[in-house]
């Protein structure tokens, strides 16, 4: 009974939707107001059918409802709780409900907090976030229903994926797609300019927020995925270059762009067109993720089960959406014309190298992940394209991008004018130079070209973020929660340099074999393996081993590297044993049982790799801060005031 | 109508990436042509899995078509693919010969004794030699070689029922297996 609710709801739930666009688009080009304020209510509606909706599916879940073929697939009676609730979302149906249920959720956020906007166009956005969730709710209903049942009932569920099985991973996916879903709004609001032709950009400083809340989501969510794959792969690796997580990245460096491209736009009106490229960018992108992680038109380790006939639903999805508003901008974009001009060394102009940069890298990733689709479409082969390609071609537009940074921060909006740091650039670029070769030479032992320039770029952001709170002592009172965010944000561009650095250039892998009593030494540690035993989880055996940690001779501590065999079957997986400081981690992992007590390990030794979550933490907090800015949500347009001299916090963000 | 030119390159390009998303949605990405494919199966001998006085090679399987399966008891796809082996194997439309791929003797005995043993005859590679001239990439992987001992097909990944039927039965059917 309470599926089929679930079921019904998603049902009125798409008839809401198309309420809301329908009211929302059409109430807007008549003038109809009446027809314009039904759209709030329908946005309402539709949020709260969707929160039932997947009110039910967790419900089943919790109540072990094997006769739903969606709970059967992913769960069974030995899971516990908290997975049974995250495996509402560890599947493609129930994964695709939690994503209605965002976009439900964003629409009525922006329904709630968008008083100072005129009701067309805040009618049109909600019209556009309508037929976008109308894709989502018939994709769901036609090809993929949670709420399916299974004739005769299943006695066991199937479990859910045992990779899946972990804090990290079930909160990863949520605030991944929280970010994906955040984007359309960005694109709602970019639709809507390009339907009415706005020559304001009173949109840009509308959407900011929005967008910021949007981008921070996906941060937090690249960065917990990049979390567990580094301690439960039992690789060591963070970052796999993978399609699926291409396929997120690429929408957080399109949106690190618009972000910024957002600023210049609300301030001084100039990249109108190109502003809203990039806002209908990231959402399609993010479109493209989800294509490409469904529909098996590349392979993945994190694909979901495909199916050719959903394949085709998100493509012709794909289409309308993308398709639509790439065609609206072709018909509108050229009306809009920028008349303000800049020097060379504005801050505009660096907010143009950030945009180009960023977009390259962009375009680079996506041309490498599709690669291997292009070639097979033209029948020239199978290819796989991997990290060699991937490390160096996002290299090429990430080292210029950061030295840009250091300056860009502190230039001035229309004139080539550098604050107050301007005379210390020299100094401070230098002191990165002397600093990065010191960290080298001493505490790794090791000068190496890459590892230099690296942490030449960290410590030159890193410094030149923090050079204006530092100059202004004390008196930090006043300054807007924009310029806060802006330091913060850069400020974790540092530590993540600082981080895969000293990953890239100083990391130590070793593959062993070990046998009980057997000691290795890496880095000036050593390891000694004292044997494994058996022991039992809720829903699995495991194989712990037991690896004593030392440094001259004295033992520090003692880690327990898994591996894990679920009930259900499957691949074993393994539970990373990791010794974390701040300046380096130490990492061993489970490997093959060689026999005879023996086992094949891999132990590493990570220095600095914390920063790299550090600094992506730092990013959301960033866009977090900057999110609250006071002007977002004052009523009158605060852009009169584009201040010329002082940098303050009016900063591109 | 120059300047509109520009504004129309988003809808082009994506109208370009479009094209190749639909071709790529009817193919598989899993099937990996092999350089192998159309060309004769590289020669080897190695210790029989069972008994490690007997060879198994090239010798043994000549004038007969036969699948080639490399698989290891360390690697979850082949365990996945086992009831299609078994399943294949009951069907006797082709013989399948085991490459037990850098595994332990014991272990892969184990697995046979319990899970069943699809194979006729398992070579035993511990070190790999042999899967190198194979050009096998990761286990499980499965080869189809005619009786002439020409390479027919390849898969990369965990053999099942639709698989086969859609891209191995055909080959077979169409060149004699030794049915």
């Amino acid at each position: 009974m309470i599926p089929e609710l679930g079921h019904f709801a998603l049902i009125l739930a798409l008839l809401l939707a198309a309420a809301q666009a329908f009211f929302g688009l059409v109430g807007a080009s008549r003038g109809n107001v009446a027809w314009m304020r039904a759209a709030q209510p329908a946005v309402a509606g539709q949020w709260v059918f969707l929160l039932l909706s997947f009110g039910a599916l967790v419900w089943s879940f919790i109540q072990f409802d094997f006769s739903v073929r969606y709970v059967a697939m992913t769960s069974n009676s030995l899971l516990p709780l908290f997975y049974r609730i995250a495996a509402a979302w560890g599947g493609h149906e129930g994964s695709l409900l939690l994503w209605g249920t965002m976009l439900a959720t964003w629409s009525i956020a922006v329904a709630a907090f968008s008083r100072s906007m005129p009701l067309p166009y805040k009618s049109r956005v909600l019209g556009v976030l309508g037929l976008v969730s109308m894709g989502f709710l018939m994709f769901m209903l036609f090809t993929s229903s949670p709420f399916e049942r299974l004739v005769p009932a299943a006695a066991e569920g199937n479990d859910l994926n045992p990779l899946l099985q972990d804090v990290a991973l079930a909160i990863h996916p949520p605030m991944l797609y929280l970010g994906y879903v955040g984007f359309s709004v960005a694109f709602a609001f970019a639709c809507a300019t390009l339907i009415e032709g706005r020559l304001d950009v009173a949109w840009a400083r509308w959407a900011r927020p929005w967008t910021l809340a949007a981008w921070l989501c996906l941060t937090i969510g690249i960065t917990l995925g990049s979390w567990w794959a580094y301690y439960e792969l039992g690789w060591g690796g963070y970052w796999f270059w993978d399609p699926v997580e291409n396929a997120s990245f690429m929408p957080w460096l399109m949106g690190a762009a618009l972000i910024h491209s957002l600023a210049v736009t609300e301030k001084r009106g100039l990249f109108k067109s190109w502003t809203l490229l990039l806002a209908v960018g990231a959402f399609s992108l993010s479109l493209l993720g989800t294509f490409l992680v469904r529909s098996g038109v590349l392979v993945s380790v994190h694909a979901f089960a495909t199916d050719p006939a959903r394949g085709l639903f998100i493509l012709g999805f794909l289409v309308a959406v993308i398709g639509g508003a790439l065609a609206l901008y072709t018909w509108r974009a050229p009306v809009l014309k920028s008349d303000a001009g800049f020097e060379l060394l504005s801050r505009e102009a660096f907010v143009l190298f950030n945009n180009a940069l960023l977009v390259a890298a962009t375009g680079l990733i996506l041309l490498g992940t599709l690669y291997p689709l292009f070639m097979d479409a033209m029948e020239l082969g199978k290819i796989s394209v991997g990290p060699p390609y991937f490390g160096v071609a996002f290299l090429i537009p990430m080292v210029p991008l950061l030295l840009l940074l250091g300056v860009g921060m502190h230039s001035s909006w229309k004139r080539s004018h550098i604050g107050p740091i301007g005379r210390l650039f020299g100094v401070l670029l230098g002191a990165a130079v002397v600093l990065a070769l010191l960290v080298s030479k001493f505490a790794y032992g090791q000068v190496h070209f890459m590892g230099v320039v690296g942490f030449t770029v960290a410590f030159w952001v890193m410094g030149s973020a923090l050079y204006e709170p530092i100059r202004r002592g004390g008196n930090l009172r006043g300054l807007p929660a924009g310029f806060w965010g802006m330091t913060l944000a850069h400020f974790g561009v540092g530590l993540f340099a600082l981080g895969i650095t000293g990953v890239e250039s100083y990391r130590i892998e070793k593959d062993i074999s070990l046998g009980a009593g057997d000691v290795t030494e890496l880095s000036g540690y050593e390891f000694r393996f004292d044997g494994t035993k058996q022991v039992r989880g809720p829903n699995y055996d495991a194989i712990e081993g037991t690896v004593v940690l030392s440094r001259d001779g004295k033992a520090f501590k003692t880690l327990h590297p898994q591996k894990r065999f679920y009930a259900s079957g499957g691949n074993a997986m393994t539970e990373a044993g990791i010794h974390a400081t701040p300046t380096r981690d130490l990492f061993v992992a489970l490997g093959e049982d060689l026999g005879a007590g023996k086992w094949s390990m891999r132990v590493q030794y990570k220095p600095l790799i914390r920063y790299i979550w550090l600094g992506a933490l730092f990013m959301a907090l960033g866009g977090l801060v900057s999110a609250t800015d006071r002007r977002y949500r004052a009523k009158l347009p605060a852009t009169a005031r584009a201040p010329g001299g002082t940098m303050a916090g009016e900063g591109a963000r | 109508m120059s300047r509109y030119i520009r504004f129309l390159v988003p809808a082009g390009l994506f109208v370009i990436l479009v094209g190749f998303l639909f071709i790529g949605l009817q193919r598989d990405p899993s099937v990996i042509d092999s350089p192998l494919i159309g060309k004769p199966a590289p020669q080897f001998v190695l210790e029989n899995l069972d008994d490690p006085a007997l060879r198994v090679g090239t010798a043994d399987l000549q004038g007969r078509m036969y699948l080639f399966n490399v698989w290891g008891t360390w690697c979850g796809g082949c365990r996945q693919e086992h009831d299609a082996l078994l399943a294949i194997s009951r069907s006797n439309v082709v013989p399948i010969i085991g490459l037990n791929w850098k595994d332990d003797r014991g272990l892969a005995r184990k697995w046979l004794n319990q899970l069943g043993n699809p194979y006729e005859l398992v070579a035993f590679d511990p070190e790999g030699q042999v899967a190198i001239d194979w050009g096998v990439y990761g286990a499980p992987e499965t080869f189809l070689v005619a009786a002439d001992g020409t390479v027919l097909a390849k898969r990369i990944g965990a053999m099942d029922m639709t698989v086969w039927q859609r891209d191995f039965l055909p080959l077979i059917n169409g060149t004699g297996g030794s049915s």
